[in-house]
């Protein structure tokens, strides 16, 4: 079954579409990476996803649940709050910059929400959170604050803070475009390894080799299309589209 | 008159200062808070009122403020004022000190990274929740030296209660040196101002360090 269906999405910001009718559906247990060049729209794209922005137009529906749809003139209308938040705990999002709270411990950022937000026991968040740190490689910093954490091993909080909500998809925004390049291959293995275990996900991700090795399929985005879309092989290894081709040779130089 | 007696008026002028400075902190500063929440409203006939109160408040002497305070009940209504003076001490000084602090802590709230807001909703957390268990936590680290500041201003401001002739230490010690041809009560005043605001800056440090413990 689809996780996500995102059907005909249109987003404008003022004069400028970002979003041109882009139809983008993800089954569970697949890994989706969306690669194209900065100003494509693929982090829009992943917002729209997620509510931090509302579409013009277009449908997004979480399994069978709508989220949004047109009504009779073609205009984007939202469910009502409640049911949109029922429908958020759906899926998770890893942010660029971690966005982690600097006030919380490691252990409180990752809990806080299953325990204030889901209502769940506290002693059986907190277990479940040691594990899920515990294969970030983080057990030893459950005590820490993020200020006191490299970049590579905030972002791997930030994973684990996702993960505690039980999420059936989980989106990455670029999630490692902001660490030094030593860092990345720490995070990236996470992320493999979340794929290993048919956790679905959708990566916005520059880096082509990972999203060759772990991706299902790879969407190649430009000017708020989808250009081209398929088995990361092909688009990666053998473009049929001419700007994925010059892309990638950009990219490659 | 010895110097025992002027210590013994002057300290419990002193109190009474302490008394004016303590509750005009215990309004001020959540009432700030409302002040900077009305600013900040999405209706704009709210911020725009909010705006224009906060600007006559601080663009206006607190001195003649505190005069409108005390003496407008009795000329707009003709109401007995009697038992007002310090009252009007203490609704001057918390409104007029919560049109400042409101304007710090609106520095602080628009400081905040989207990208906090931005995590907290996709966790879920209620706006109520995003404000109090996110957002305000950080912001109070963030405004305190702006804070102190203001605080400290408090304690010397409390002085402009002899406008209304209360009976604070700075009230006292002018009339003793009046009467007594002498320097030392207002020397005596400065020295327990100072002491106060060492005990406010000494307290708020303290504050600051305990917040230290993430940047």
């Amino acid at each position: 079954m689809n996780i996500l269906t995102m059907k005909n999405i249109e987003k404008s910001f003022g004069d400028l579409q970002v979003i041109k009718n882009v139809s983008l559906s993800v089954d569970n247990g697949e890994v989706v990476s969306i690669i194209g060049p900065s100003g494509s729209g693929k982090s829009t794209l992943l917002r729209c996803a997620t509510f931090l922005e509302t579409i013009d137009s277009g449908l997004i529906k979480y399994e069978d649940k709508i989220a949004v749809q047109n009504d009779e003139n073609g205009v984007a209308r939202y469910v009502p709050q409640k049911e949109l938040k029922n429908i958020k705990r759906v899926f998770g999002l890893v942010f660029q910059q971690f966005n982690l709270f600097p006030h919380f411990s490691v252990i409180k950022n990752v809990t806080d929400a299953p325990i204030s937000v889901q209502k769940r026991n506290k002693d059986e968040v907190k277990e479940e959170a040691m594990g899920i740190l515990k294969k970030m490689g983080l057990e030893d910093k459950a005590d820490a604050y993020p200020y006191q954490l490299s970049g590579g091993q905030q972002q791997r909080v930030a994973i684990a803070r996702a993960l505690a909500m039980n999420p059936d998809i989980l989106f990455f925004d670029e999630p490692t475009s902001a660490l030094d390049p030593e860092l990345t291959g720490e995070v990236l293995k996470v992320i493999r390894q979340l794929a290993d275990e048919k956790m679905t996900m959708v990566v916005v991700t520059h880096e082509m080799p990972f999203a060759r090795a772990v991706s299902d399929r790879v969407i190649f985005i430009d000017g708020g299309v989808i250009v081209e879309e398929g088995d990361p092989e092909i688009v990666l290894g053998n473009p049929t589209k001419e700007r994925t081709k010059q892309f990638l040779k950009n990219y490659q130089r | 008159m010895t110097i025992q007696t002027m210590l013994l008026t002057m300290g419990s002028g002193m109190l009474k200062t302490c008394g004016i400075f303590i509750l005009s902190l215990i309004f001020s500063l959540p009432l700030g808070m409302v002040v900077c929440f009305l600013r900040k409203s999405k209706n704009k006939f709210v911020s725009n009122v909010t705006r224009f109160f906060i600007s006559v408040l601080r663009g206006t002497p607190l001195m003649l403020q505190l005069m409108v305070w005390y003496f407008g009940p009795f000329y707009l209504f003709q109401w007995s004022i009697r038992t007002w003076r310090f009252p009007a001490l203490i609704v001057g000084f918390s409104i007029n000190y919560a049109a400042y602090f409101a304007e710090i802590y609106r520095g602080g709230i628009e400081s905040m990274a989207i990208g906090q807001y931005e995590a907290a909703e996709v966790l879920g957390y209620t706006k109520t929740q995003t404000f109090f268990k996110i957002i305000l936590p950080q912001v109070i680290k963030r405004v305190l030296p702006a804070v102190t500041n203001e605080v400290i201003t408090l304690v010397k401001d409390t002085s402009l209660a002899f406008t209304l002739a209360y009976q604070e230490v700075f009230s006292i010690s002018k009339q003793i040196a009046s009467k007594e041809n002498s320097l030392i009560p207002f020397v005596v005043a400065g020295v327990f101002y100072y002491v106060a605001n060492y005990v406010v800056a000494f307290v708020m440090e303290r504050i600051e360090k305990r917040l230290n413990y993430y940047k």
